[in-house]
């Protein structure tokens, strides 16, 4: 079998400083996106334990998987004893196990206000099938969006497409691409499938690989920075998602757009899952002053 | 006289040479890497082949999107007036041209005096050109000249959701997945391309009667998609991927 160059690596971690057990309220939020899925777990609005992995074929079956991961290594949290959960995502309502679905805009921003603190004014997420635009409030409230979920260009499947193209893998992508002495024209098609063949033809003109994937990542970077012009980019700014860990995108958008984004401090792939988590946490709340 | 027709497309290069405005010769090149070393080689096999030599050609037309690299036009012309031009002198009542090529699309109306009146044009995205139908064989691991007729065998219309050519890959996977029969998916994957390009089609505002042009009007299947997507007949000449170089040559024989 062919090398799989497209493969990201996948990830769990637990809260070592937290024990679910001396909490009040534990919820969940799991994120089943087109490429990938990950389940968020919150102890009192805090984040306890996340997983992260490739969603498969059947989104039912990855929700489960992603969470049953998440699970794993919290001192015998059961999914049962997670008080509510909201799915999210492109299968968000193939949460089988989850009592609401919320829109991914939603979730991103209120997630990203958590991981990158409420100053956020701005949110890029750049995921493995769509790109948003996010303008949001200081409570991480959504006040205005955009979005291309129809076209490769921006999204980590046309990163992948040149994963494959040139043999390497996406993971190294980011540090490759910032191997150029200087830096070359962006590459000029749009369409992704049109760009990798304008790619080969760059490397049949001679171009080393690096060179190579320079030209793509700033066209990457310019094709987000027209939607983040569109939606009026305001500071501070964070870039979630996939593409997030790519530094040669990052640095490049930055360039651009002539704005540093905020340093992350969590996995930026479970943005939209932490805002899942966190709006079951005030669904409990809720419920529990309802019944007072 | 002899006049002569170039069009340079992402592809393929197609000649067509006239003799008082009737067609005498054409030649279909490959265009490889280097346009230049393509057209001199399509040249070499047109004197070989039909003994008319480049200096006894008065005047020489390039069009399509590599027209800039062409070596032996002395003018250019647009695609659109290439495409309009061609098609009008096939058949007179033609309102409507569509030209699909490899990388491109494109319609445009024209009225009965041949004048292009509206157009519409894709080249930058794959989904509505002859790219997204090989990209679409090459996943389902079919020949793309088989593609077309085994659409035909389909018994039920299966929607395809994504619009790229790079997610319809994906969605093909999960089809296949499905167990879809593979008759029924290529049915979805021209359907897919003709809906891109009737809503071009239906931008410029469809009139009678339709030519459809360009290499991708060989494939069958897009064919019959097509002509269901848009409700009516749709002519295909014969030679369809020659109907630009012919519009060339027509130009430099100053018709």
């Amino acid at each position: 079998m062919a090398e799989e160059y497209w493969r990201w690596t996948e990830s769990r971690w637990t809260n070592p400083d937290l024990s679910w057990k001396d909490g009040e309220i534990v919820t969940a939020g799991v994120d089943v996106g087109s490429v990938s899925s990950q389940a968020v777990i919150m102890v009192d609005g805090r984040l306890y334990a996340y997983a992260n992995t490739r969603t498969g074929s059947d989104s039912p079956n990855s929700a489960i998987n992603v969470m049953n991961w998440a699970l794993e290594e919290t001192d015998g949290l059961s999914l049962d004893q997670v008080q509510y959960t909201v799915g999210t995502g492109y299968g968000r309502v193939n949460v089988p196990f989850a009592q609401r679905a919320i829109t991914e805009i939603a979730c991103h921003a209120r997630g990203a206000n958590f991981m990158y603190g409420p100053t956020v004014r701005t949110v890029m997420d750049m995921g493995g099938q769509d790109c948003k635009a996010i303008h949001c409030d200081e409570k991480g409230k959504v006040t205005n969006f955009l979005m291309n979920d129809k076209c490769a260009a921006g999204t980590g499947r046309g990163m992948e497409v040149f994963a494959d193209l040139l043999n390497v893998s996406i993971n190294e992508m980011g540090e490759l691409s910032l191997r150029v002495e200087e830096e070359p024209p962006p590459v000029s098609s749009t369409c992704v499938v049109f760009a990798k063949s304008e790619a080969s033809g760059l490397l049949r003109a001679g171009w080393p690989k690096e060179k190579v994937l320079a030209a793509y990542s700033s066209a990457m970077a310019h094709r987000v920075v027209s939607l983040l012009e569109r939606i009026g980019m305001e500071e501070d700014f964070a870039i979630t998602g996939g593409i997030a860990k790519n530094k040669g995108v990052v640095l490049r958008l930055e360039k651009e757009l002539g704005v540093k984004a905020l340093e992350p401090k969590y996995d930026t792939q479970i943005a939209g899952a932490v805002g899942a988590a966190l709006f079951s946490k005030a669904l409990v709340e809720k419920e529990k002053s309802k019944k007072k | 006289m002899l006049t002569a027709g170039i069009d340079i497309g992402a592809k393929t290069i197609e000649i067509v040479i006239l003799d008082d405005g009737k067609i005498a010769f054409q030649n279909l090149t490959v265009a490889g890497y280097d346009v230049r070393e393509s057209l001199k080689k399509a040249w070499e096999d047109i004197e070989a082949q039909s003994g008319i030599k480049l200096d006894g050609i008065k005047k020489i037309v390039a069009t399509g999107a590599g027209r800039k690299d062409t070596i032996y036009a002395s003018d250019t012309i647009t695609e659109v007036s290439a495409a309009a031009k061609g098609a009008l002198a096939l058949n007179r009542d033609i309102r409507t041209v569509v030209d699909v090529g490899a990388e491109e699309g494109r319609a445009i109306k024209v009225d009965s005096a041949g004048k292009v009146m509206d157009f519409a044009i894709n080249e930058k995205c794959a989904a509505g050109a002859g790219a997204f139908t090989e990209a679409m064989a090459r996943a389902l691991e079919v020949p793309l000249e088989e593609l077309g007729p085994l659409s035909l065998q389909s018994t039920q219309a299966v929607p395809m959701n994504a619009q790229c050519a790079v997610f319809a890959e994906s969605e093909l996977v999960t089809l296949v997945h499905n167990k879809t029969p593979k008759p029924d998916m290529a049915r979805a994957i021209h359907d897919a391309i003709a809906d891109r390009i009737v809503s071009m089609v239906r931008r410029v505002g469809l009139e009678e009667k339709v030519m459809l042009i360009g290499g991708v009007a060989r494939n069958i299947g897009f064919v019959t998609s097509l002509k269901r997507d848009l409700e009516t007949e749709v002519i295909v000449p014969e030679d369809c991927e020659y109907v630009g170089a012919y519009g060339a040559a027509l130009a430099a024989a100053g018709k």
